[in-house]
C-alpha cells in the first residue's frame, strides 16, 4: 500500500468506550496500475481493559505475515507482544488496501505504512493523556501500553485512554515521527509465528477445518486432459450412491487456446455432493464420464522436448535482446562452449489440497478460504457465477502451504458454482490427486546456450536461445523471460532470442516464478564458463559483476518478474541491477563457507550461486558429497543474503531461508510433472517426491545488511539453492547436470 | 455398520462402512480436525494418529483395523507426553504453515517413548514419514533434542513445575541463531 500525503487516521468509538484506529487513503484521482484504490482501514482495537487487538491484513499461508506485519504496529504504538492480540481481517480492500500474498511483497509494501498506523496510535494515546492531566503532549510518553507524565510520575493505560483518544483528531500519516531503528523493541527481535501454540494442540484454523451448520461436502471431477469438455456422465448411478444428495453436470465453457490468455476460473465438469467428503469421494470412483478431450489430449512432455531440438537448429523466433555483436565476438573468443539446459514442469503441491467453504443464500455468497488473492479471487467468482462482488464475502483462512498455489482461484469457482446451485453450505475438497492434476504449473522451458571466453579469461560473448510456451508474441502465463535477466548488462556482446510452442495446459507462478528455474540454467553455465576459463568460481562471478561502477552495469536492468513491485517513487535507482549488493553477498558466503580454504573428503565438493530476484540479493554456497553410487547428501548450506537495512522478525526470516532451501532441495531430486497424451501422468507425492528429513543439512543463514529499505524473502532465496547443489556435484565428480531433476540421471539421495 | 471407537478415551459408536478410513471418522464423524488429510496413500503422515501407542496413517487405516484399540489424536495426548514438545516447537519457532506439525508432533511422541534421548539418526528415521512441505525439519530436529532434554530434567526433578502455561508459552523466547 502506497501512503500518499492525504491520508489521514480515521477514528471511530468502538462500544463500550475502546477506540478503532486506522488509516483512511482517500482513493487517487488516477488509481495506481498495481494497486486497487485504498480506502479505509488496517486497524488497531482498544479494548476499556487495555487488550490490544491488531488486525493482520494479508492472507498467511506460512510466510509469517501474520505474525511480521502486527509487529510493525505494535512497535510503533508501543505495546507489549507478549499481549496483543492478533486477528485475521477479512477481504476488505476498501479498508485495508491491498491484501495479496505474492511476489514477496509484505515487506515492501508495509514497512513504512503500518509502522505509521502504530506511531498515530500511540501519538493520540499520548495527546489524549496530556488533555486528560492538562499538560502538554511533549512531557508524556507512552511505553508498554501506558503512558507515562515525565515530571509527575502520572500513568495511565491505553484501556482508560482509548476512549478518549477515540474523539480526537487523527494525524496526518505522514505527519507522525517513527522510531529509530536503535531503539526498536519488537521489531528485529524474533517471535514466534503467532499460531504456533494453536497448530501444536491441533486447533481447528485451517481452511480444511472450517464448517458450517447442515453443511454438505462436494468433489469435483475434471477432464484429466486440461479443458476438456463433458459429454455425459452416469449420474443417475452416482445419485444412487450412499450419502450422495446431489450430482450434476458443470458445462461451463473456457477459453482454450495456445496460450492462456486468462485465469478459465471455472472449468467444465461433474459435481459430486454427498453427506460427508468420503461418501462423495467414495460416489466418484464409480463416476462414469465421457469426455471431450480436446486438443490438448495430442500433447506429451517427450513431443516438447522433440519440438525444443527442432528449434535449437534454427533461429530463434523473436529477438529479445542484442548487445554487441555476439557473432564476431564467438569467432574471437579463446574457448566457446555450448550447452542445452531443461527444466520440467512441477506442481505446488502444498500439504494442504485446494478446498473452499461457500454458502449461497437470499442472493448473497460468503467464502471461507485458504486464497493468497481474496480480491482476485472474488472478481472470479463474480464473472463466473454473476453474483455481484458487492454480494461475496470472503473470509481468509489460513492457508496449510500455497507457494503461489493460492493466487489462482479455480477452486473458489467451483465451491461457488456448485453453492449457488444446490443452496446449501458446501465444502469443495480436492483429492490430493485433483491437487496434482489440475495445477497452475510452473512451466518447463529449454535453454541453448554458447558463450565465449577470451585469453585472460574473461565472459565477452553469451548467446541463448530460449525454447518455451506460447503462441507469436505471447508467452504462457510464467514462462516467459525478460531481456534483463542475468547475465544481461554484464556481458559485452549478448543476445536473447525466444521459440515458443504451443500449451494446453494452465500454467502460472510458483514461488520465484521465472527466476526458480532461471536461476539453474543461468548459474550453471557461469560455473561451465568459470571452469572452462580456468577461473574460480567464485573469482569468475565476482569478474562479472564488475568493478564498482563499471559502466556495463547500468546498462543491466534487474529482470521484471511477474507479481513484483513497480520501483518506489524515489527509487528509480533501484531498478539498476546493483552489483555491488550481489558482491557483497556472494564475498560473505565465500568467506562463510570457507571457500577456497578447506581441505574437502574424497568426491566432497563446494557448489556456489547467486540470484537476484523478488527485491533479494542472496549467494549459497553447498557442500556435497556424491557416493561412487550417485548418492548425493547435502552436508551443509551457507545462505548470505541482503534484503536490506532491517530484518523485521529474525527467526520468521531464517525460516523463509532454510525454507527454500528444502523447496530448492526437493526440486532438484525429484520433482517433474509430465504429460502424456495431454495427461498429468503424476498424481500423488509417492511420483512426486518432496525431501524428507534426513535430506535436511546444517543450514547457516547470514543478513548482509545494507543500506535499503526491508524487502520480502518468501522468494529470494530460493532460485540460486538448485545451481548451487549442481555445481557442487560437478566440484565433487566432474558431472554437469543441465537437465532437472536429478533422479533422472541415476542420482539419489544418500 | 455401527463401529465402536475410543478415540482419546471416550467411547462412541459411528455408522460407516468398514472399509472407511479412519482419517474420514476422526475428522468428519468425530469432528476432530487436528488430525490433516495431506495425500490419502500414507506418503505425508498429516494424518498420523497412535493406535494402541503406535503411530499409524489414519488415511490408510480402515476404520473396522481400529474398533478394539485405544485411538489417540493430537488432541488428546497426554499432557507429560506432548507439553515438552509443543513448548520446544514454540521455542524454535518450527512451523511455517503448521499442516504437517500436528503430524509431526504424534511421531515425535512416539519417537520419545520409544528413545527419550534420540540421536539424529534416531529421529531421522522415526520422522522419515512425515513430509513439510515448508522445509522445517532443522527445527523439528532441534525442538525434539530440546524437548528429549526438558523431559529428561523434568523427570529427574519431579518439583519443577511441569505442564506449559500459555503464559509461559508467551514468554519463551526464540534461539536467534
Amino acid at each position: 500500500m502506497v501512503v500518499t500525503r492525504r491520508s489521514f487516521l480515521h477514528v471511530t468509538a468502538l462500544a463500550g468506550g475502546g477506540m478503532f484506529l486506522g488509516f483512511y487513503t482517500e482513493p487517487k484521482a488516477k488509481a495506481q496500475r498495481q494497486q486497487p484504490p485504498v480506502d479505509p482501514k488496517a486497524f488497531i482495537k482498544i479494548a476499556p481493559d487495555g487488550t490490544v487487538t491488531l488486525m493482520a491484513r494479508n492472507p498467511e499461508s506460512g510466510q509469517g505475515v501474520k505474525t511480521m506485519l502486527p509487529m510493525l504496529i505494535a512497535e510503533e504504538l508501543d505495546v507489549d507482544w507478549r499481549k496483543v492480540k492478533i486477528e485475521q481481517a477479512d477481504l476488505n480492500t476498501k479498508e485495508y488496501g491491498l491484501q495479496t500474498t505474492g511476489g514477496s511483497r509484505a515487506v515492501s509494501n508495509n514497512w513504512v505504512p503500518m509502522r505509521q498506523v502504530g506511531a498515530a496510535g500511540r501519538q493520540m494515546l499520548i495527546e489524549a493523556a496530556a488533555k486528560t492531566w492538562g499538560v502538554p503532549a511533549s512531557e508524556c510518553y507512552a511505553s508498554n501500553g501506558r503512558v507515562y507524565h515525565r515530571l509527575t510520575d502520572r500513568s495511565l493505560g491505553y484501556g482508560e485512554l482509548a476512549g478518549k483518544a477515540a474523539t480526537m483528531p487523527a494525524p496526518d500519516l505522514n505527519s507522525v515521527k517513527l522510531k529509530d531503528a536503535a531503539s526498536y523493541a519488537i521489531i528485529g527481535q524474533s517471535h514466534p509465528n503467532v499460531d504456533t501454540a494453536d497448530i501444536t494442540h491441533g486447533k481447528p484454523i485451517y481452511s480444511i477445518d472450517f464448517t458450517l451448520p447442515g453443511m454438505l461436502y462436494a468433489v469435483y471431477q475434471k477432464c484429466p486432459v486440461y479443458g476438456g469438455k463433458v459429454v455425459s456422465a452416469n449420474l443417475d448411478e452416482i445419485k444412487k450412491m450412499p450419502g450422495v444428495r446431489y450430482a450434476f453436470v458443470v458445462d461451463h465453457p473456457i477459453d482454450l487456446g495456445p496460450v492462456m490468455e486468462s485465469d478459465p476460473g471455472l472449468e467444465p465438469g461433474v459435481a459430486i455432493v454427498a453427506d460427508k467428503w468420503w461418501q462423495a469421494q467414495s460416489a466418484r470412483k464409480k463416476l462414469n464420464v465421457k469426455w471431450d478431450e480436446g486438443p490438448g489430449a495430442q500433447q506429451s512432455s517427450a513431443n516438447f522436448a522433440v519440438r525444443a531440438q527442432e528449434f535449437s537448429k534454427q533461429s530463434p523466433q523473436r529477438s529479445l535482446r542484442n548487445d554487441g555483436d555476439v557473432e564476431k565476438a564467438l569467432k574471437g573468443s579463446a574457448k566457446v562452449i555450448e550447452a542445452a539446459y531443461s527444466y520440467p514442469f512441477i506442481s505446488h503441491a502444498p500439504l494442504e489440497p485446494r478446498n473452499c467453504t461457500a454458502r449461497f443464500k437470499n442472493g448473497k455468497l460468503e467464502m471461507w478460504s485458504n486464497t493468497q488473492q481474496p480480491a482476485r479471487g472474488r472478481a472470479l467468482v463474480s464473472k463466473v457465477t454473476g453474483i455481484p462482488e458487492d454480494d461475496i464475502t470472503i473470509h481468509m483462512v489460513r492457508a496449510g502451504g500455497s507457494f503461489g498455489r493460492g493466487l489462482y482461484s479455480d477452486y473458489m469457482c467451483e465451491v461457488a458454482w456448485i453453492a449457488k446451485q444446490i443452496g446449501v453450505p458446501v465444502k469443495l475438497l480436492w483429492s490430493r490427486e485433483d491437487d496434482m492434476g489440475h495445477d497452475y504449473y510452473r512451466p518447463g522451458g529449454f535453454h541453448f546456450l554458447q558463450a565465449g571466453v577470451d585469453p585472460a579469461g574473461r565472459l565477452i560473448a553469451w548467446r541463448d536461445h530460449f525454447v518455451s510456451f506460447g503462441e507469436g508474441d505471447k508467452f504462457s502465463p510464467t514462462a516467459g523471460i525478460t531481456p534483463g535477466e542475468f547475465p544481461s548488462g554484464f556481458v559485452p556482446n549478448f543476445s536473447l532470442g525466444s521459440s515458443v510452442m504451443p500449451l494446453y495446459l494452465k500454467t502460472g507462478a510458483l514461488r520465484a516464478p521465472g527466476a526458480n528455474a532461471l536461476s539453474f540454467v543461468m548459474q550453471s553455465f557461469i560455473d561451465e564458463l568459470a571452469h572452462a576459463a580456468g577461473k574460480d568460481p567464485i573469482e569468475f562471478r565476482l569478474a562479472l559483476l564488475g568493478e564498482p561502477g563499471h559502466p556495463i552495469v547500468e546498462k543491466a536492468a534487474k529482470p521484471k518478474v511477474e507479481h513484483e513491485p513497480s520501483p518506489t517513487p524515489a527509487g528509480k535507482r533501484l531498478q539498476a541491477y546493483d552489483a555491488d549488493r550481489m558482491k557483497a553477498v556472494v564475498q560473505a558466503v565465500a568467506e562463510r563457507s570457507g571457500w577456497g580454504k578447506r581441505q574437502l573428503p574424497e568426491r566432497t565438493g563446494l557448489g556456489v550461486a547467486f540470484h537476484y530476484s523478488f527485491q533479494g540479493y542472496v549467494a549459497h554456497v553447498a557442500e556435497v558429497t556424491v557416493h561412487p553410487n550417485n548418492a548425493v547428501k547435502v552436508n551443509k548450506f551457507w545462505a548470505c543474503v541482503d534484503i536490506g537495512n532491517q530484518i523485521i522478525n529474525p527467526s520468521g526470516a531464517e525460516a523463509q531461508v532454510q525454507g527454500a532451501i528444502m523447496d530448492g532441495l526437493s526440486e532438484l531430486m525429484h520433482q517433474e510433472i509430465t504429460l502424456e497424451n495431454g495427461r498429468v501422468v503424476q498424481s500423488n507425492y509417492n511420483q512426486f517426491q518432496l525431501a524428507r528429513t534426513r535430506q535436511a543439512p546444517d543450514i547457516e543463514v547470514h543478513f548482509v545488511k545494507s543500506d535499503n529499505e526491508p524487502t520480502g524473502l518468501g522468494e529470494p532465496a530460493l532460485p540460486p539453492v538448485i545451481p548451487a547443489v549442481c555445481n557442487a556435484i560437478f566440484a565433487a565428480t566432474g558431472q554437469r547436470v543441465r537437465a532437472l531433476p536429478l533422479a533422472n540421471h541415476g542420482f539419489t539421495w544418500a | 455398520m455401527a463401529i465402536k471407537l475410543t478415540v482419546n478415551g471416550r467411547s462412541s459408536t459411528v455408522d460407516v462402512p468398514p472399509d472407511t478410513p479412519l482419517l474420514w471418522v476422526i475428522r468428519d464423524e468425530l469432528n476432530l480436525h487436528g488430525t490433516k488429510y495431506g495425500c490419502g496413500i500414507g506418503q505425508c503422515g498429516a494424518c498420523t494418529v497412535h493406535l494402541g501407542g503406535q503411530p499409524v496413517r489414519s488415511c490408510m487405516t480402515p476404520v473396522s483395523a481400529a474398533a478394539n484399540a485405544h485411538i489417540t489424536t493430537i488432541e488428546g495426548l497426554a499432557p507429560e507426553a506432548a507439553a515438552p514438545l509443543r513448548q520446544a516447537w514454540v521455542e524454535m519457532d518450527v512451523p511455517q504453515c503448521g499442516y504437517c506439525q500436528a503430524g509431526q508432533i504424534m511421531s515425535a511422541v512416539a519417537l520419545l517413548a520409544k528413545h527419550p534421548n534420540p540421536t539424529d539418526q534416531d529421529i531421522d528415521e522415526a520422522m522419515n514419514g512425515n513430509l513439510c512441505r515448508c522445509g522445517t525439519y532443522v527445527r523439528i530436529r532441534k525442538a525434539i533434542h530440546r524437548a528429549a532434554a526438558a523431559k529428561q530434567q523434568a523427570e529427574q526433578n519431579p518439583d519443577h513445575e511441569g505442564g506449559v502455561s500459555s503464559r509461559a508459552l508467551a514468554q519463551v523466547g526464540v534461539v536467534n541463531s
